[in-house]
């Protein structure tokens, strides 16, 4: 018998355990808002009692339970209302469990389905993000909209919105059968993956690095794979996220400052990180079937080998932008990959390639040539594509360490 | 069993020559043949062009009588179907098939059961 029981517990055991408790009480009521407003009753009632009673055997099964009985007394109550029974019943029809034969012993998982419905493609991207971080990592709609730099009532009326076309069009809650399971995979992985980055290089304020963003990403990664043990590209994505968040102490200087990869200290990088994604990266290997997030994890992997930024295996990292431009072919890989040319073949050769793409939009475009140019001793032309990239990029840090590149050329 | 509506939305202006009319109208009407041995197809009609349309509105008790369609534009609603599938996946399955056949983009859409009494 645990003794107290800290607020902190039961949060941990909210963070691991909401989606869980979601998902089945989706299942069992077909409808999405009543299972959300259970299942928070059920965590209330639980911050009450666990306290004193201490940590019931089964959190989630607690929690499964005293939820559903909860959205019982919820249905009884608004039975006056006799449409919501009705139409909860009715929703997901052909799936639903009726709520008295609901077994939570032993668990099902049904977190699985929960994020096909949350990534359908008929849901646009940002609505299948928002879902994703509420319905199954249990983020409040203020922190969504928080992470995103957007107004409450934004966030509020998205997921709303998305909520009421799930019930009305009745997009299905359920895995898609083989012959759409990988296109639906790819979409589910794109959502984690612009979690991630969104995290990573926030696209807008004064913050380098959303982290909060980027471990809820690698959570739901690390979910996916445990959901889908065998698909390469969800281990992929899983070992990219893993060895990129290896870095992030390391890329934020003591001011908050930018620190890029060459100029980082590699004692601050996460050895257990990279460790787990090295060995995820082994895992894709044996596979042998390579997909866009294998090879970008792989070469973060060659990154992640190198004990100092000249110790790169530059060549290796250009052989595998070579395998992922064929099968991902694509400006933004192409400009990533003139980065490892000008590494390996010199800038004069990668700025040629570079000079071919229409990115004009695109920062990273400006900034990546601005380098190229600094280095083949062109300052005033590098000067000039700085000040593009600069007046493109959103992010604070971002563009105070491309002024810091801009003013060191004079 | 939910219902769904797809429209098809067409350019104003000139049809397809023929030839190329005729593949896509044997087409639809493949899709049609299979809805219907299915037992998803509901309905279906086509629409002569929008600009035989005519919107009408009351203001004050008076009818206001415009010519033309209701939303300008370059595309118009051009056809619909009404299917019944078992949900969103399934109705964009046939959608699909129908996108194909008729070279045009379709809008799915459900349809609400139970109407108000």
């Amino acid at each position: 018998m645990m003794a107290s029981l800290a607020a902190a517990d039961i949060e941990s055991v909210f963070r691991q355990e909401y989606g869980r408790a979601v998902a089945v009480l989706v299942r069992a009521f077909g409808d999405i808002d009543l299972a959300e407003e259970a299942v928070q009753d059920a965590f209330t009632a639980a911050s009450e009692r666990w306290p004193m009673s201490g940590l019931p055997p089964s959190p989630v099964g607690w929690i499964i339970a005293t939820a559903r009985n909860r959205a019982i007394d919820r249905l009884r109550r608004e039975a006056t209302r006799e449409d919501r029974h009705a139409e909860a019943t009715r929703l997901f029809s052909s799936d639903v469990v009726m709520p008295a034969d609901l077994d939570v012993n032993p668990l099902p998982d049904d977190r699985l389905r929960l994020i096909f419905t949350c990534c359908h493609p008929a849901l646009a991207l940002n609505a299948q993000v928002a879902l994703t971080l509420r319905l199954l990592a249990g983020l409040t709609t203020t922190e969504i909209a928080r992470a995103f730099l957007v107004p409450e009532a934004t966030m509020a009326q998205r997921l709303v919105r998305a909520k009421g076309k799930i019930r009305d069009a009745r997009i299905p809650y359920k895995v898609p059968d083989a012959r759409e399971l990988p296109a639906r995979i790819k979409g589910v992985l794109a959502v984690v993956y612009l979690l991630f980055n969104e995290g990573h290089t926030a696209s807008s304020g004064d913050q380098l690095v959303r982290g909060e963003l980027c471990e809820e990403a690698i959570r739901l990664g690390r979910l996916l794979a445990e959901l889908l043990p065998n698909d390469p590209e969800v281990t992929g994505l899983l070992a990219l996220v893993l060895l990129v968040e290896s870095r992030r102490a390391a890329r934020v200087g003591l001011r908050g400052e930018l620190v890029r990869l060459a100029d980082q200290d590699r004692s601050l990088w996460n050895g257990a990180l990279i460790e787990e994604g090295q060995a995820l990266v082994r895992k894709c290997l044996t596979w042998n079937r390579p997909g866009p997030y294998q090879i970008q994890a792989a070469i973060n992997a060659v990154h992640s080998d190198a004990r100092s930024a000249a110790d790169t295996d530059w060549g290796q990292i250009l052989r595998l932008y070579d395998q992922l431009i064929a099968i991902a072919p694509g400006p933004v890989v192409a400009l990533n990959r003139a980065v490892a040319v000008a590494e390996v073949h010199g800038p004069h050769v990668a700025l040629t390639l570079v000079d071919l793409l229409d990115l004009d939009r695109y920062y990273l475009f400006h900034a990546i040539r601005a380098d190229f140019l600094r280095r083949l001793g062109r300052p005033s032309e590098a000067a000039s594509a700085y000040d593009s990239a600069i007046g493109l990029c959103d992010n604070v840090v971002e563009r105070l360490f491309l002024q810091a590149r801009r003013q060191a050329l004079d | 069993m939910k219902q769904y509506l797809l429209s098809v939305y067409q350019p104003d202006g000139q049809p397809p020559p023929p030839k190329a009319l005729e593949k896509i109208m044997q087409d639809v009407h493949a899709v049609r043949a299979e809805m219907k041995a299915a037992g998803a197809w509901v309905f279906t009609a086509g629409l002569h062009p929008a600009s035989t349309a005519t919107v009408i509105r009351v203001k004050d008790d008076e009818p206001l009588i415009t010519d033309g369609p209701f939303t300008e534009g370059k595309e118009h609603l051009g056809g619909f179907s009404i299917i019944r599938a078992a949900d969103l996946d399934a109705a964009l399955e046939w959608a699909r098939k129908l996108a194909r056949a008729t070279t045009l983009p379709i809008e799915v859409r459900p349809i609400q059961e139970d109407p108000p009494q």
